[in-house]
């Protein structure tokens, strides 16, 4: 699986990869929702577009998470599939993304537990030591 | 950090001497068994070690001596869990590590004159009542119908505004810390997203390590300070453990961002990037101050509709006897306030981060409600789904030595990962049933993480607070029946 959980004694450490930055980030919005919800009963029906920047691509990570986390108590939507582009300008980066799910259903959903934030422990996107592919890694507060 | 990092001063008392970059030196208050895994995190290198982030707090420009870390310590981010750092106000800088992103999580306990016995032919009605009507878990609502605009009045007035609105006793202001409404909160430093995220959600419990109880006194340990806070053996008690939901969350996540600005415009060196902070006296180390007190007044106003919710349950199960549950102390466990303390024999107002801290003031301070004031106000300890709660109080001990902190909870001993992997939902709830404790859990998958093995032993956290000087406990609280989100 392209994310994993990582040990942390309070909350739940996160680690995504894949093959590009884009790729990894898809897989830490992915991981994020795996705490709240069981990603597998979520349909993507309904899309949310998403467009944020940051300065460094930790900095974007944080506002991606963030920004789909926020939709869970604005619109009540949960996320299972997601496509990102990161983009490189003078001043940072910029991502365009689109976060495809529905509305939560708790009897369908078998919600977990709620993610308060997106710490700034441990956070990194960097290319793989072994060259292949990328890395994005955060705690999650739950 | 190198081995032999920790000079033992008492039984549970220890101190890590100031070395490289640290300001002050910091006191750990724990057992053995805390103190071992301290170190073991060290020894492995561990990316997330107490220790290390208790050194990192006692590096900050304007800590005041010492950096301090309570017994229920362990990992967290910035600033360790049952973590104090105290600040000067010229000087020192505010940090959102210490305080995290659930402003004024705690707890309020109310007491009810019923014994066990006398509620014990209605305690299934009553859980399943309160699972039906308390909101809790993921994608709740709260029943308070606000607007937008109208959470303004929840963010500066707090528990004051639900009681305004009809949903509580007036009496219940005296017995919560700050009357349920913290001085300096400004809507205007409270982003429009934070309100929209959490207009809906005052009055819910949320998930996790949340939940709300009802227990019995199981025993009481300081007969004075339990009569002055009318606690009986046998009677019953309800906690409930819940914070400033979405608006706490996302002012947490505002200002984080704002503070790595901070950081780099005033040239503060960061031991790590948690720890991102502004000057007390600078433009925006007002402005988060301002916002905390509003994340803090949402938590209490959560509470306080809770509560409501709770009175109103027992009284369509009880009857009206059953809905007399007065509040006996709300407190929280996650804030940063300005407090005048005694530092180097001189009184003044500093700037106290307790993160996984409770207030703890010892006898004979003005904060505490008149009733409470000869003994000190409570402090409000959260167990384990399976084992005990605790009420202690402050000492002058405690004062002197932790700026008048306080436990918390039992503290984690396993990460969620392993306890989801050791423990069974549906195997943690027939245990606890066997043991007569009823659960209603809105996940089954949190059940598991929140096992009362995941914790730390809340009897040994209590005697080590007690064992230091720095707590004194009061009463312990079993737990009959547990709502879960």
């Amino acid at each position: 699986m392209p994310f994993e959980f990582v040990e942390h004694t309070a909350d739940v450490g996160l680690r995504a990869s894949g093959a590009t930055v884009a790729q990894a980030l898809c897989e830490a919005a992915r991981g994020m929702f795996a705490t709240m919800i069981d990603l597998e009963s979520v349909d993507p029906v309904r899309r949310h577009v998403v467009r944020c920047r940051g300065d460094t691509l930790e900095d974007v990570l944080v506002e991606w998470l963030g920004s789909l986390l926020a939709q869970k108590d604005l619109t009540g939507m949960v996320f299972s599939a997601f496509e990102v582009d990161v983009r490189v300008k003078a001043d940072g980066f910029v991502l365009d993304g689109v976060a495809r799910g529905e509305r939560l259903d708790r009897a369908r959903h078998r919600p977990g537990t709620e993610v308060k934030g997106i710490s700034y422990l441990g956070l990194s996107v960097r290319e793989a030591e072994s060259g292949d592919g990328w890395i994005a890694e955060c705690v999650l507060d739950v | 950090m190198t081995g032999g990092w920790l000079r033992r001063e008492n039984a549970s008392e220890w101190v890590l001497p100031r070395q490289g970059a640290m300001r002050v030196e910091a006191r750990i208050y724990a057992d053995e068994t805390t103190i071992e895994a301290l170190e073991h995190d060290v020894r492995i290198r561990s990316d997330w070690s107490a220790l290390e982030q208790v050194r990192n707090v006692a590096c900050l420009p304007g800590i005041l001596e010492p950096a301090v870390a309570l017994p229920d310590v362990h990992p967290g981010y910035g600033f360790p869990i049952g973590g104090v750092g105290a600040f000067d106000l010229d000087t020192g800088v505010v940090v959102v590590g210490g305080v995290g992103f659930d402003i004024n999580c705690g707890v309020r306990l109310l007491s009810s004159p019923l014994t066990v016995a006398q509620i014990e032919p209605s305690l299934d009605a009553l859980v399943d009542r309160l699972f039906e009507t308390v909101p809790a878990g993921l994608g709740s609502t709260g029943k308070l119908k606000l607007s937008v605009d109208g959470i303004d009045h929840v963010l500066r007035d707090g528990a004051a505004y639900v009681v305004e609105q009809g949903f509580g006793r007036p009496d219940d202001l005296d017995f919560i810390e700050e009357n349920g409404r913290m001085d300096g909160a400004d809507p205007a430093a409270v982003s429009p997203l934070a309100k929209q995220r959490q207009f809906k959600q005052v009055g819910t419990l949320g998930s996790g390590n949340h939940y709300l109880e009802i227990q019995v006194v199981d025993r009481v340990l300081d007969p004075e300070a339990a009569s002055a806070y009318g606690l009986e053996a046998d009677r019953i008690a309800v906690s409930i453990h819940t914070g400033s939901r979405a608006l706490g969350h996302q002012i947490g996540q505002d200002y984080l961002k704002e503070m790595v600005k901070a950081s780099a415009k005033y040239g503060i060196d960061i031991p790590e990037r948690e720890l991102v902070c502004a000057p007390i006296d600078s433009e925006e180390g007002r402005r988060y101050l301002a916002a905390v007190a509003c994340g803090a007044n949402c938590a209490f106003a959560n509470r306080q509709m809770l509560a409501h919710l709770v009175r109103s349950a027992f009284e369509r199960v009880l009857g009206a006897a059953g809905s007399d549950l007065r509040t006996v102390y709300d407190i929280g466990h996650n804030n940063v306030k300005i407090e005048r303390h005694t530092i180097d024999g001189r009184d003044r107002n500093i700037l106290v981060h307790r993160k996984g801290a409770t207030r703890a003031f010892g006898p004979g301070r003005d904060e505490s409600p008149p009733a409470y004031r000869r003994v000190g106000h409570p402090i409000l300890v959260g167990g384990t789904m399976g084992t005990a709660s605790y009420v202690l109080r402050g000492t002058e001990i405690g004062m002197a030595k932790a700026f008048g902190s306080g436990i918390h909870g039992a503290g984690r001993a396993l990460s969620r990962k392993k306890a989801a992997k050791k423990f069974w939902g549906e195997r943690v709830l027939s245990d606890l049933g066997a043991s007569g404790i009823r659960i209603r859990a809105h996940s089954l998958r949190s059940v598991a993480e929140e096992a009362p093995g995941a914790y730390k032993d809340v009897e040994r956290v209590v005697a080590a607070a007690a064992e230091a000087g720095i707590n004194r406990p009061v009463a312990r609280l079993r737990p009959l029946a547990v709502i879960k989100g």
